[in-house]
């Protein structure tokens, strides 16, 4: 990796300043941030480390799950508060990567990186929940714009991510077989907005609501409604482990299973 | 012997564990030396290109670079050689382009290596190697063997025409074609052998020293076999004679053949050590590792078995491409010849084979052996061949394989294609293998599995392999350009423990323990005053390494050579201590008796003596307990057996889970049964891997898209079951330990059973063949086309 | 260069490294702490696996400037004082979970965490989901497997490392 300055600041004032230097980095859990430095495919002058701004933390209230930007998969997924009020997310968390990426990684750095094939992004998009930052509170449907592009400035830090409690909602994942990131993710989520489908690891850009199942399991929430939808393959990854002919295919087969698993 | 037995066949827990599991091993990248510096390699991104320009004046200029060398600063040494020579059915020697060590003049494969920087950090000698000016032409390229073989192909080497290596071919082609003429039946089968990337957990390594004040240079490298770098790299590539030259081949953290070769980075490293007169290292990131490592497989084949009207097979035909990749690799010409072709009888009577196997060049990383080596692409090809003739006859598959078995009482049987198998049971094996996996209760999980949705289906394998490598002259015959034998010394000490000092090396399979057995068992010392000493050409007389499974076969025949020595002398010691004919010494549990009577001495008073030669035959023999021996195979040894494989897909996403796996096999005798197992445990989940997961994936021109753990599916634990292992063993008849080998066994038998067994699962559908991996993409798709019909209709 | 202040294996260190070190080269080259290991550089092998304050993290995608102030420990640390191997350790060896060596290290970290996070015990899926983040090209892993569940009653046994 290219050497850089680093910093720690100690509060967001601090951190939203730093990062207004050119080419400076937000360092989160590092779970995909270091590995793209190690490749070389990033080349930041300032590296700046939020670990210290006290992003962490869960609260649950009527009707609300909100989550500390700096809060770990793994912390998500022992939460008992997080596996009484929105199950399907503690679920999601706690299958993200592997053990060791789940003790680093967190949800406001997967959310802000935007992988197409994380897991968290299907989460907030099909529960309709805000991601809170240092300036604003954006919408989940206003957050995401396409694979690693997210409508956050360059210098802005999430703060906290809030989820609407849905009377039902899970995920299920289809693992690429090597790298075992997400190939097809589908979160489905029944609450106060609808139902909502919401499908990462498939889509050429990143994570994308699905109408047809929207419909589908609206009019009848069961893994049977699944099986009528069919997915248009355009404008889905192919690559040598899925085509997309076979990712439009299990989007349908995950979609059901995630409906037996909402209940 | 007080303590508990440690001989031949117990399961003693491993000596070399204790370094392991508290972090103590050491390994290459471990090692450090006073003043070493670091060498980052610059490699080609492109497949094939012509090398226009290479500006290094910026690379050089960066902060901590002491020197930058490149293709033309090596002119003056030599290529990598190759060890092997084929020569082609005409009687012409294959093609065997220069492999230079820094390119030359062009690229030829993604990963080829055109500089070195050589810095006081890593990470500074990868930054300088971002300011090297590389200019490169793109040329043409080729990836896969029937691309490379094709009339308009561009050529990867001018002197290799229609790139090929060689034409090469074995048995009787006119008694084939006769059989096939009169055949009741004629079976034919197109199938790939899957391109492989070994991916040994440690990456390769190599750290150059040279003392400019002796002239000695010295190379630690993760390698099987250190003496024969130190022969390569010495005698064809530096010109350097062995007594100044010290290869150290440390711990290994596995091999899997990957690292039997001389790589091009172990002569960088030493040959810059001397140019700079530091210590310089290199140590591969994985990604280099995906492009410069030897990988494995990589056929494309035709089958076609004759058979008369009960199924016994008259004649095989068999005709195959294969990768060498863009140079040949260290073994790569032996590999689908001698390793391959001469296996194709496999555990049958088939009584006429005719075998063409045509080597390629191509644009790609260069293949070698691979565990198993040949052996695996034989058994795959052979036990789908079998199981597509019960498909396409109606015979029944276990029924076929009985009919065809070479009986056991045999042997010695001489196959038609050169080999000479001298023991094995193979219905034996069958009938343990079928028990254990409960083959005749299959029907009833079946029909379990399908109540639940799910395909569930069982396919065997009857293997048949030869390792234990190799006798020498007939190697030599063959076209080896190295002899096959192994070496063995054992020092007694005066305190009558010993020390063992092999030229085979372990990278994992646990020789410290197993060698030091047999001491244990022949000179009856205990395990811990036994230690085994490997991996280094200074403390070892010379070795050929470790591979082939041949490791107990032949160099624990050499230490049993070499104990005979021992004991032969401490006899003549004792004779005179105990003022008795030496005729009259027997030798058994650590000491020697005059027969019949109660007067002893135990090894270590007849060590003692040697080395204290107060009161000794001082004018009949030397003093000393110190035995050396060269022990020279008669034969390969034959390992066989029989895995069963059941697997259960589910038919909505083509997902396939192994649910049983048993395997039965000969390995001969067996000394360390826990060993064993481990070995065979290992070899099945890379069996499994390349069944079902694993895939090193080019695309046309020769870029590697499954160049990283990301892309590439390494078994994980949750790929794979528990196994079911057992043996069930005949000696072999013509090393004195009757072992055979159990290194390779478990990728050799593996693969078709778990095919076999996928193709089962999908009879319904109307499946003849699946080539591997049989992955969840390519099953769903076969199961998607034949569901589109039905819901048609 | 940062100067990085941390505790391994119950020592402290203090060492000035570029930002750009990682943990695992910090422990390897600053430190000499040879036995944490680097198989691959996408963060899926998990020979490098220590713990951090308690955790199993990979050590090869974590800045040593990240663990300034932080525990950590390595496989050159489990042992107690005396030479006493820790029970995931012994359990290794007893039941033959390594053959090369390479990923032992790593794959001991990451069992020790995985018993000690599921105090109620493992079934041999969850062991196996478990290792998700840990390759063995040797062994096939059934001895890994075997080895963890018969460490987890004597950890479970024995007072917290």
């Amino acid at each position: 990796m290219y050497d850089f300055t680093y910093q720690k600041p100690a509060s967001l004032p601090d951190a939203v300043k730093a990062l207004g230097t050119e080419d400076a980095k937000a360092l989160a859990g590092g779970m995909t941030f270091i590995p793209v430095l190690k490749q070389r495919l990033n080349k930041p002058s300032v590296v700046v480390d939020l670990a210290k701004l006290g992003l962490t933390g869960i609260t649950v209230t009527g009707d609300t799950v909100t989550i500390g930007a700096m809060t770990t998969h793994e912390t998500v997924a022992n939460s008992a508060e997080v596996k009484r009020a929105i199950p399907g997310l503690a679920d999601l968390a706690a299958n993200i990567g592997d053990k060791e990426v789940r003790h680093r990684g967190t949800i406001g750095g997967s959310l802000a990186n935007n992988d197409p094939s994380a897991c968290y992004p299907s989460a907030l998009l099909a529960l309709g929940g805000t991601v809170k930052t240092d300036r604003r509170t954006i919408s989940a449907d206003d957050y995401f714009q396409g694979m690693f592009t997210t409508a956050l400035e360059p210098d802005e830090v999430i703060t906290e991510v809030s989820f609407p409690i849905p009377q039902k909602a899970a995920y299920a994942k289809f693992r690429n077989p090597a790298s075992r990131y997400a190939m097809v993710g589908v979160f489905v989520a029944k609450g106060p907005k609808g139902v909502r489908v919401a499908i990462t690891g498939a889509g050429q850009n990143g994570v994308f609501r699905h109408a047809g199942l929207e419909a589908a399991l609206a009019a009848n929430w069961s893994a049977d409604a699944c099986k009528g939808v069919s997915t248009p393959a355009d404008g889905l990854n192919s690559d040598i482990h899925a085509s997309a002919e076979y990712r439009a295919h299990l989007i349908g087969v995950m979609a059901g299973r995630a409906v037996t698993a909402a209940g | 012997m007080d303590a508990a037995f440690e001989g031949i066949g117990a399961s003693v827990r491993r000596k070399e564990d204790l370094r392991f599991i508290s972090g103590r091993g050491n390994y290459t990248d471990d090692i450090n030396r006073p003043h070493q510096m670091h060498a980052f390699i610059k490699r080609s991104d492109r497949p094939h290109a012509r090398i226009v320009r290479i500006d290094t004046a910026a690379a050089k200029a960066a902060p901590g670079v002491v020197a930058v060398f490149t293709g033309a600063d090596l002119a003056a040494i030599g290529g990598l050689p190759c060890g092997w020579q084929i020569h082609s059915k005409d009687g012409t020697p294959m093609v065997e382009p220069k492999h230079p060590v820094l390119a030359e003049g062009k690229v030829r494969h993604v990963g080829d290596p055109i500089a070195v920087v050589i810095a006081e950090t890593r990470q500074q000698a990868k930054d300088a190697a971002e300011l090297l000016d590389i200019e490169l032409a793109d040329l043409p390229s080729i990836a896969g063997v029937t691309d490379a073989v094709a009339p308009s192909a561009p050529l990867v080497h001018d002197e290799a025409a229609g790139n090929q290596c060689y034409d090469w071919h074995i048995g009787d082609k006119d008694a084939v074609d006769a059989a096939f003429a009169q055949a009741a039946h004629v079976v034919k089968l197109d199938l790939t052998n899957n391109r492989l990337v070994p991916n040994a957990m440690e990456p390769r390594a190599a750290l150059g020293d040279f003392d400019p004040s002796t002239g000695d240079y010295t190379l630690f490298t993760t390698s099987q076999n250190p003496h024969v770098i130190r022969l390569l790299m010495g005698a064809f590539v530096l010109g350097l004679p062995e007594h100044k030259l010290r290869v150290v081949a440390p711990d290994v953290g596995g091999g899997f053949g990957s690292k039997i070769y001389h790589y091009a980075e172990e002569a960088i490293v030493t040959w810059a050590a001397g140019q700079v007169k530091r210590p310089v290292k290199w140590t591969a990131e994985r990604n280099e590792s995906f492009v410069s490592d030897a990988h494995g497989r990589d056929h494309v084949s035709t089958a076609e078995m004759a058979l008369d009207p009960q199924g016994k097979f008259l004649a095989l035909r068999v005709h195959t491409l294969c990768n060498m990749g863009a140079y040949l690799s260290t073994f790569a010409p032996a590999v689908p010849t001698y390793l391959y072709a001469t296996l194709l009888a496999g555990t049958y009577t088939t009584p006429a084979i005719y075998v063409e196997v045509k080597a390629v060049f191509t644009n790609t990383v260069p293949v070698d052996a691979y565990r198993g080596a040949g052996r695996p692409e034989a058994t795959f090809l052979l036990e789908r061949l079998v199981d597509t003739i019960a498909h396409d006859t109606g015979l029944d598959r276990v029924e076929i394989r009985r009919r065809n078995f070479i009986p056991r009482d045999a042997f010695p049987y001489q196959t038609p294609v050169a080999l000479q198998y001298d023991s094995g049971d193979y219905v034996a094996t069958l009938e343990t293998a079928l028990k254990a996996a409960d083959w005749a209760g299959f029907p009833a999980r079946r029909a379990a599995a399908a109540a639940k949705g799910r395909l569930r289906g069982i396919g065997i394998s009857t293997y048949l392999e030869a390792c234990g490598i190799a006798p020498s002259a007939v190697v030599g015959s063959l076209g080896a350009r190295a002899g096959l034998y192994e070496v063995a010394n054992i020092r007694v000490h005066p305190t009558g423990s010993v020390s063992v000092f092999t030229g085979t090396h372990s990278h994992g399979q646990g020789h410290e323990t197993t060698l030091a057995q047999l001491v244990c068992d022949q000179l009856g010392v205990a395990l811990k005053d036994v230690d085994v000493v490997h991996g280094d050409t200074a403390r070892i007389p010379f070795g050929m390494g470790t591979y082939g499974s041949r490791s107990l076969a032949v160099g624990g025949s050499a230490m049993v050579k070499a104990m005979d020595k021992i004991i032969a002398k401490g006899k003549k010691i004792a004779a005179h201590l105990l003022e008795a004919s030496a005729d009259d010494i027997e030798f058994k549990d650590g000491k020697f008796t005059v027969a019949g009577t109660d007067k002893v001495k135990t090894l270590g008073e007849v060590a003692l003596t040697a080395y204290v030669p107060h009161n000794y035959p001082i004018d009949e023999i030397e003093p000393g307990l110190d035995e050396t021996a060269f022990y020279d195979p008669k034969n390969f040894t034959y390992p066989g057996g029989c895995h069963v494989c059941e697997v259960e897909i589910d038919p909505e996403t083509g997902v396939t889970r192994v649910v049983n796996f048993t395997a039965v096999d000969d390995v001969g005798r067996v000394v360390n049964p826990m060993i064993v197992e481990g070995q065979v445990q290992g070899g099945v989940a890379q069996g499994i891997g390349q069944a079902l997961l694993e895939n090193a994936v080019y695309d046309k021109d020769g870029q590697l898209l499954s160049g990283s753990f990301m892309d590439y599916t390494m078994p994980r634990a949750d790929d794979l079951p528990n196994f079911t292992v057992a043996t069930e063993n005949t000696m072999c008849t013509h090393n004195p330990l009757g072992s055979k080998g159990c290194g390779e066994v478990g990728a050799i038998g593996s693969p078709p059973a778990v095919i076999n067994a996928v193709v089962d699962a999908l009879r319904d559908y109307g499946v003849r063949h699946l080539d591997m991996p049989a992955s969840p993409q390519k099953i769903w798709s076969i199961i998607n086309a034949g569901r589109l019909p039905v819901a048609a209709e | 260069m940062p100067q990085v202040t941390l505790t391994v294996n119950g020592k402290s260190a203090s060492v000035e490294v570029e930002a750009r070190t990682l943990l695992v080269e910090l422990l390897r080259e600053s430190l000499r702490l040879t036995g944490t290991h680097v198989g691959c550089d996408t963060s899926q092998c998990g020979a490098c696996v220590v713990h951090v304050d308690g955790k199993s993290v990979k050590s090869c995608t974590m800045l040593a400037v990240q663990a300034d102030g932080c525990s950590v420990t390595t496989i050159e640390g489990l042992a107690a004082a005396d030479g006493t191997l820790h029970p995931m350790q012994e359990m290794f060896r007893e039941h033959h979970a390594l053959q090369c060596g390479f990923c032992t290290p790593g794959m001991v970290m990451s069992a020790i965490d995985l018993v000690k996070s599921n105090p109620q015990g493992l079934t041999e899926e969850e062991i196996r989901h478990g290792l998700e983040g840990n390759l063995c090209r040797c062994t096939g892993y059934h001895n890994i497997v075997k080895a963890i569940a018969a460490a987890a009653p004597l950890m479970n046994a024995t007072p917290a490392e």
